[in-house]
């Protein structure tokens, strides 16, 4: 097999890029504001119970036998199977919250009495919203250090450019997930901050190439050596993300239901980052003006970091 | 621009040592990576034993020395893989373990069917100490736990069980400390004839009280320095008269949570040991919370029951008429008014063991309670002279309620407890009583729940649930096949791409891998790491990105091979991927780090195996494909890499 070979002139097309980018970014944010993202139990609270059926149902009639026996304004749903459903339950006045859960499937064993209990879940109100502030504080940690150490190893323009790839990367794929409106649990929040370390992999090996470059030719605009080291490293791009999507293919097809959200967020944050790796990071180097010179110094004292 | 080989020497830091021929790793670098994947497969290993179905009985946990606690010993295993044997079942081992016995069973089946039949010969009352719990037995050999070997333990959701986030009702807690305190304070000064004004004097973790002159103030905060060193004590005036303001000390106000917050846990480990789950978790959670786990737990509602209970038994004698009616209290008892003493003779606390029996001669259920020795003479001074007298127990519970409340036009449901206090009993003292007797006229399901409450201890303080996770047994079950079929999936697709794309250098990758994942299990399971599902998805993924150093270095000596000779595009090929492999996996380590201290239980159970894949991956690629491409292309004359 050849080794891949690509000349293809990516900082041409960048403004086409930034633009698309941009009116994604904009897209995005406006779905996240407007419709906002489905939440799952994990940050609203509530009560959710799975139940597997013997023979397949309808989720209307069971809606209608919660509906009889008091339960009020309840969600019910296929879950993979026409046998399992899932069972969404807000606070009820009639009965203590932390029981609510006991209380659905005692009534549904009464008309179904070999119903199986896949899992039940309750979470208080509080745990939830401290879930959301941890959630979120644990989203702004990560891009500060990261922003910290590539400042430190590379430049401020390098970090800004990083930065702005994984934040796009992020408010893309809950863009996705709003328009959808797929269920955003916490492992679908844990799969963004996966998104947020391999997205910065695939940035840095970039960035790295861009730096090596810059030292080693002498001659070209800046334009050019950013085309080059983009088309050096396009190769091993392109193979990483395939491996790592077929694991997520194997996640989705065969990973179960709950797993679903983990693994779906990931393809979409692996496809979108491999993309914004490409021409966000770079993109902006250009924006920020990134010469020769700013590179130049700390050439020696890398050599001797990197001594076993 | 550096020549290549002055790179590859600094890089490698070592000018004077390079006598070697290209590309060739020393002997003693061959043999580190030998040892590492042997020492890695041995540790490893447990996991491929399939552990046994098994029954583990053991006593009831021993509370405050009480010497009625039955041992588990040989003649009641024999005893018990004698009955199951007669019963069909086989027995495919038994053993005893930190006092417990072991008995493993050949599968699921065998295993229900042996619980009830084990629980009919040690436990025919259901109130014979002892108690019987599915397990799962470890078939790990000997010689491989004596070093430190064990498999990897399941989560919740890998497992099936209960999990349970329980809340500290510290308002409450605190509250009745106060409470208390205003009145020890009360009788204080009623002592020392100090003349104060008003009852009620708390508010929130302060008192505020008015006295009716300069001098009992002063007096009474001398009185209150003397006998307290829980409060700051600051002088105010009330509505002109002189007061005194008791502020009660932050680090008093920790001291007193973590005092209610390890006697819950106490209590709540107890409790548990009696519900017949084999390895509970019970663990504090930062300031007023509580985590449970009770992994093969299936019924919830009877966990709840369990665990929710805060209850209490108070002694108290029935009030004589010419009592005093400031020391009286009324309660209802069989629909008749009651009026006790408000004096407390004993309380839960006080007993020392409690055991539901039946009354030989009624047969009816009964509970024998036995009192530590304070409780035991304090409960006979009282009585002794007052025999004839009626005494009660009140049986005091709290129960947790919630309501709806409308604030800022947010509505949202808090939970609160109301107290429920019941005479349970009321009966003649027929004789001075002592350290042991007996509660009758009780239901049988009463008198067990009474029982293990007593014998438990009081929780502290009240509790409500704020998070509860089920898991079901079969999900659990479904989880882990789907876990591993994805594994097995992707690896393979991996697995052959890269020997496809690259050759015999993706056959070197491959080694790599397969190195990398086994060294990953052996580390999570010697650091007793739970296996969670994220945390399986966590393996799934860190195969996926691991190829990404291998890659990096593969698709650099293409690069390099284009335009040097073979032997020194491996060489600079290896050199030059390695900052780049640094930079990208030291940044994503510190997000790993990063999720664990910030996230919680699934979201840390990812960032472990995030973290350590980081490393072991790290460590197999830039170490082991190193090592095998040297042994595949080192010191050979090459025309061509096949790459």
């Amino acid at each position: 097999m050849n080794p891949l070979v690509f000349n293809i002139d990516f900082m041409g097309k960048r403004k086409i890029a930034g633009t698309i980018s941009i009116v994604l970014i904009v897209c995005s944010l406006g779905v996240l504001l407007v419709q906002g993202l489905n939440l799952g139990l994990d940050f609203t609270g509530g009560t959710l119970v799975e139940v597997e059926f013997v023979e397949p149902i309808a989720p209307a009639d069971i809606r209608e036998l919660l509906d009889s026996a008091g339960f009020e304004h309840g969600i019910v749903q296929y879950f993979g199977t026409e046998r399992d459903l899932l069972i969404r339950m807000p606070p009820q006045s009639s009965v203590e919250q932390a029981r609510l859960g006991d209380e659905l499937v005692s009534t549904l064993r009464q008309q179904y009495p070999e119903v199986v209990l896949r899992q039940s879940n309750y979470i208080g109100p509080a745990v939830g919203e401290e879930l959301t502030t941890d959630a979120g504080l644990a989203l702004i940690a990560a891009l500060a250090v990261i922003m910290l150490y590539i400042l430190f190893r590379f430049t401020k323009q390098f970090s800004v450019g990083a930065v702005a790839a994984l934040a796009h990367d992020v408010i893309l794929t809950l863009g996705i997930f709003a328009v959808f409106q797929w269920t955003f649990d916490l492992s679908v929040f844990a799969a963004v901050l996966a998104v947020i370390g391999y997205s910065l992999n695939d940035t840095i090996v970039v960035s790295d190439r861009i730096r090596e470059n810059f030292r080693k030719i002498r001659k070209g605009t800046t334009i050019d050596i950013i085309n080059k080291s983009l088309n050096q490293t396009l190769g091993r791009t392109l193979v990483t993300s395939m491996t790592t999507l077929f694991v997520l293919v194997a996640l989705l097809v065969s990973g179960g239901e709950t797993i679903r959200g983990f693994a779906a967020a990931m393809t979409i944050g692996v496809i979108v980052g491999t993309y914004s790796s490409i021409y966000i990071a770079s993109n902006l180097l250009i924006l920020l003006k990134i010469k020769r010179e700013d590179l130049l110094v700390p050439e020696k004292e890398n050599l001797d970091e990197a001594m076993p | 621009m550096a020549q290549p080989s002055g790179l590859a020497e600094r890089l490698l830091g070592k000018p004077g040592a390079r006598q070697r021929p290209p590309n060739t790793s020393s002997p003693a670098r061959y043999i580190l990576l030998l040892v590492v994947t042997v020492i890695g497969f041995i540790y490893a290993a447990p996991n491929l034993f399939q552990p046994d179905s098994a029954l583990q009985i053991s006593t009831i946990t021993e509370i405050k020395g009480s010497s009625i606690i039955k041992p588990v010993d040989q003649a009641l295993v024999d005893k018990v893989v004698n009955g199951l044997r007669s019963e069909g079942i086989i027995v495919l081992g038994a053993e005893i373990v930190d006092k417990s016995a072991i008995i493993r069973v050949d599968g699921d089946e065998s295993q229900l069917r042996g619980r009830d039949i084990v629980s009919g010969l040690v436990n025919p009352t259901g109130e014979d100490g002892y108690v019987v719990a599915l397990t799962r037995a470890s078939t790990t050999p000997r010689w491989l736990e004596d070093i430190g070997g064990q498999p990897l333990s399941l989560g919740l959701d890998l497992s099936g069980g209960v999990h349970f986030l329980l809340q500290l009702d510290m308002q409450k807690y605190l509250g009745d400390r106060m409470l208390s305190n205003q009145e020890a304070i009360r009788d204080l000064f009623v002592e020392d004839r100090i003349r104060y004004i008003g009852r009620d004097w708390v508010d929130g973790m302060q008192m505020e009280i008015p006295f009716q002159s300069e001098t009992a103030r002063a007096a009474a905060a001398e009185v209150i320095e003397e006998n307290f060193d829980d409060f700051e004590v600051r002088e105010r005036d009330f509505d002109g008269q002189p007061g005194l303001r008791l502020t009660v000390l932050e680090a008093k106000v920790r001291e007193l949570e973590d005092l209610a917050i390890s006697q819950n846990l106490q209590s709540l480990r107890n409790r548990v040991n009696e519900l017949g789950v084999s390895e509970p978790l019970v663990q504090r959670l930062g300031r007023s919370r509580i985590l449970l786990d009770l992994p093969g737990m299936q019924d919830s509602a009877r966990a709840k029951e369990i665990i929710n209970k805060f209850a209490n038994l108070e002694f108290r004698m029935v009030a004589r008429p010419s009592e005093r009616a400031s020391q009286v209290e009324r309660f209802l008892y069989e629909g008749a008014p009651v009026d006790l003493e408000k004096s407390v003779i004993v309380t839960g606390d006080q007993v020392s063991n409690a055991l539901q029996e039946y009354d030989p001669q009624s047969g009816l259920p009964q509970v024998s309670i036995n009192l530590d020795s304070d409780g035991g003479r304090h409960m006979n001074e009282v009585t002794k002279d007052r025999v004839g007298d009626s005494m009660a127990i009140i049986f005091k519970e709290l129960k947790v309620r919630s309501r709806t409340v409308i604030e800022d036009g947010e509505t949202r449901i808090e939970p609160y407890t109301v107290a429920d206090n019941r005479v349970i009993n009321v009966a003649t003292v027929q004789s001075a009583l002592g350290f042991r007797f007996r509660i009758t006229g009780l239901e049988l399901g009463e008198a067990r729940d009474l029982a293990l409450l007593l014998r438990a201890g009081a929780l502290a303080a009240p509790m409500y649930i704020v998070e509860e996770r089920t898991v079901g047994a079969s999900l659990g079950e479904d989880n882990i096949a789907a876990g591993q079929q994805s594994i097995l999936i992707g690896f393979s697709a991996v697995l052959l791409f890269m020997l496809v794309y690259y050759r015999w250098f993706g056959f070197a990758a491959d080694l790599a891998l397969s190195v990398n994942l086994i060294l990953l299990v052996a580390i999570m399971s010697v650091l007793g790491a739970t296996l969670t599902l994220p945390g399986l998805a966590g393996i799934v993924l860190t195969v996926g990105m691991a190829v990404d150093a291998n890659v990096l270095i593969f698709s650099r000596i293409r690069e390099e091979a284009v335009e040097r000779p073979p032997q020194q595009a491996i060489s600079i090929g290896f050199d030059r991927a390695l900052l780049t492999i640094l930079d990208a996996n030291i940044t994503t380590f510190f997000v790993a780090i990063i999720l664990f201290s910030i996230g919680s239980g699934p979201v840390k159970g990812f960032a472990v195996t995030l973290a350590i894949g980081i490393v072991t991956s790290m460590f197999t690629a830039i170490l082991g494909t190193r090592a095998i491409v040297n042994l595949m292309y080192g010191g050979r004359k090459l025309e061509k890499l096949a790459i």
